[in-house]
């Protein structure tokens, strides 16, 4: 096989994939079988390809050669089950079902299964990192050893961890549905999380030089991209495709000649990607529109346009960003926010306004001190006892932010890179 | 990885494309867009004028420029994770189009990679 035809069928299955997948879970109803049945397709790809070149529509090929090897499948199981005569009567109907609905099935409703596929990725029922990795398995059509890759974790653990995931959504009997109703808003909550979850891992290391990590912002942002398409009347999920889209915005411009994270207002804002900025802008405007008070992630995505629409950083709009922080608090209470606020209040207002909430987060008793001490020390022990809670960036812009220059803004409300602790944000 | 996919072509004005192939078109900056990679695209007008400078001197030059390859028809801007994916989506765009000729570019600087 020349090596052209096998990274054109890399890229087909990159592109078709997810589609591929989602349709054949509606059919067989059991994401594991979807993958496999999927998989089946791309080695025969592989085989036929080479020799025939890649099919004018490669996707629409895939699927009927899935198809075709979920029949075979399912006839086999259920010759090898009548067999053993252990088959119950429904069994054999579901099974009667299943294949008539290969024969039948049309690719209708894509973009529905597509969306019915991230959400049981993304569903409760798994652990957080289940979910990024299934979820970056199947809606971003990374490898294991990509996913392995980027989360420094070996092969194993995550080919364990998808096997796991992929049982546990059989044996919960998960369906393969949008919900609706009440149960929609956690849901959606759930795929927002993992999906800027992702981001935030790429993100943190966009500072050093591991490009592989880097990329999961990418693949973070193309997901938020393709939910927005396929939920477009959701506004949290606008948000979280401004926010990441104007995060990425400053990709260039947070890293220093020597490698060090610049800090936001400190950053030479001609680096930052106006393409970004505007798509990002774009996108909270169509969550603005959409009505109704903003979420969290529109409102960190509000926070970000105002340093975004900042031509230098003393034309930062604190009064705004004093408001947003507010309803943010309000909203989803955390250290880091309230951190963030005492400093947004502090630039708006001056240190005193600052001091005050840094010293209201500082006397609580889980996390404070004693007081009779300087507002200075007290503030630092705030930010020792914050920074224990979260990560090492953001401690570090913390501590430029407080004790070195006082006036440095904590570039955003990242929430820590344990998704168990990031829960607290949502 | 970004690339700019562009057509190039005789600087002649074309004819204004059917609705079919507006259709087409259509279709595949939904899918594209609907798939996440579509960061910008555009229709080209089919004048341009090019901006010389040689020795601290500015030129002006209005075309057609019929000994130079013209970029035509459009362009658009993708955000894809290989050189591979985007040839892909160029060979889509391609067969929708028919004859003539596209050219992929890398494009740095705008995330920083």
């Amino acid at each position: 096989m020349t090596a052209d035809t096998h990274s054109a069928i890399d890229a087909v299955w990159r592109i078709e994939s997810p589609r591929l997948i989602a349709g054949l879970t509606r059919i067989v109803r059991d994401v594991g079988l979807a993958e496999d049945l999927a998989q089946d397709a791309l080695v025969a790809a592989l085989e036929q390809w080479p020799e025939s070149g890649v099919p004018d529509n490669p996707g629409a090929w895939l699927m009927t050669t899935a198809k075709h090897r979920g029949i075979d499948r399912l006839r086999r199981n259920e010759r090898l089950e009548r067999k053993h005569e252990e088959l119950g009567r429904e069994l054999e109907v579901q099974q009667e079902m299943a294949v008539a609905d290969l024969e039948t099935a049309t690719d209708d409703d894509v973009g529905d299964d597509l969306l019915r596929l991230m959400f049981i990725s993304c569903h409760p029922v798994l652990s957080p990192e289940a979910r990024v990795a299934l979820t970056l398995r199947l809606l971003a059509s990374l490898t294991t050893e990509e996913i392995a890759r980027a989360f420094l974790v070996p092969v194993s653990t995550i080919a364990q961890r998808i096997v796991r995931a992929k049982r546990t959504l059989t044996e919960a009997r998960v369906p393969f549905e949008v919900p609706s109703g009440s149960e929609l808003d956690a849901r959606l909550g759930s795929v927002l999380q993992v999906i800027y979850l992702v981001f935030n891992e790429g993100y943190s290391a966009t500072a050093g030089d591991d490009w592989m990590r880097a990329g999961l912002c990418d693949d973070a942002l193309r997901l938020g991209r393709i939910l927005a398409g396929l939920a477009p009347k959701e506004p949290e999920v606008h948000g979280l495709v401004a926010l990441m889209e104007i995060q990425a915005s400053r990709t260039r411009a947070r890293v220093g000649p020597s490698g060090e994270i610049v800090l936001l207002l400190d950053q030479d804002r001609a680096r930052w990607d106006p393409l970004l900025i505007h798509r990002g802008l774009a996108a909270l405007e169509r969550a603005e529109k959409l009505g109704g008070a903003l979420g969290p992630y529109a409102l960190q995505a509000a926070i970000a346009a105002c340093h975004a629409r900042a031509r230098t950083a003393a034309e930062t709009d604190w009064t705004r960003i004093v408001a947003l922080y507010d309803a943010l608090a309000q909203l989803v209470p955390s250290p880091v926010v309230e951190l963030n606020r005492a400093v947004a209040h502090g630039m708006a207002f001056g240190p005193a306004a600052g001091l005050e909430l840094v010293d209201a987060l500082g006397s609580e008793p889980s996390r404070a001190a004693t007081s009779s001490q300087s507002s200075a020390a007290r503030m630092r022990r705030a930010r020792s006892s914050s920074a224990r809670h979260h990560s090492r960036r953001t401690r570090a812009n913390v501590t430029s932010c407080w004790s070195v220059r006082r006036r440095a803004h904590v570039e955003h409300t990242r929430p820590d890179r344990h998704p168990e602790r990031r829960s607290t944000i949502r | 990885m970004r690339f700019l996919l562009y057509e190039t072509g005789d600087a002649k004005p074309s004819a204004p494309p059917s609705p079919e192939l507006m259709a087409e078109m259509g279709k595949l900056i939904e899918e594209t867009t609907r798939a996440g990679i579509l960061l910008a695209t555009g229709g080209l007008g089919d004048k341009s004028t090019h901006v010389r400078s040689s020795a601290g001197k500015v030129t002006i030059t209005d075309g057609p420029f019929t000994e130079t390859k013209e970029l035509t028809g459009g362009f658009a801007l993708i955000e894809v994770k290989s050189k591979d994916e985007a040839l892909e989506w160029a060979k889509r765009f391609r067969k929708i189009v028919g004859d003539g000729e596209s050219v992929i570019q890398e494009v740095f600087g705008g995330d920083g990679r």
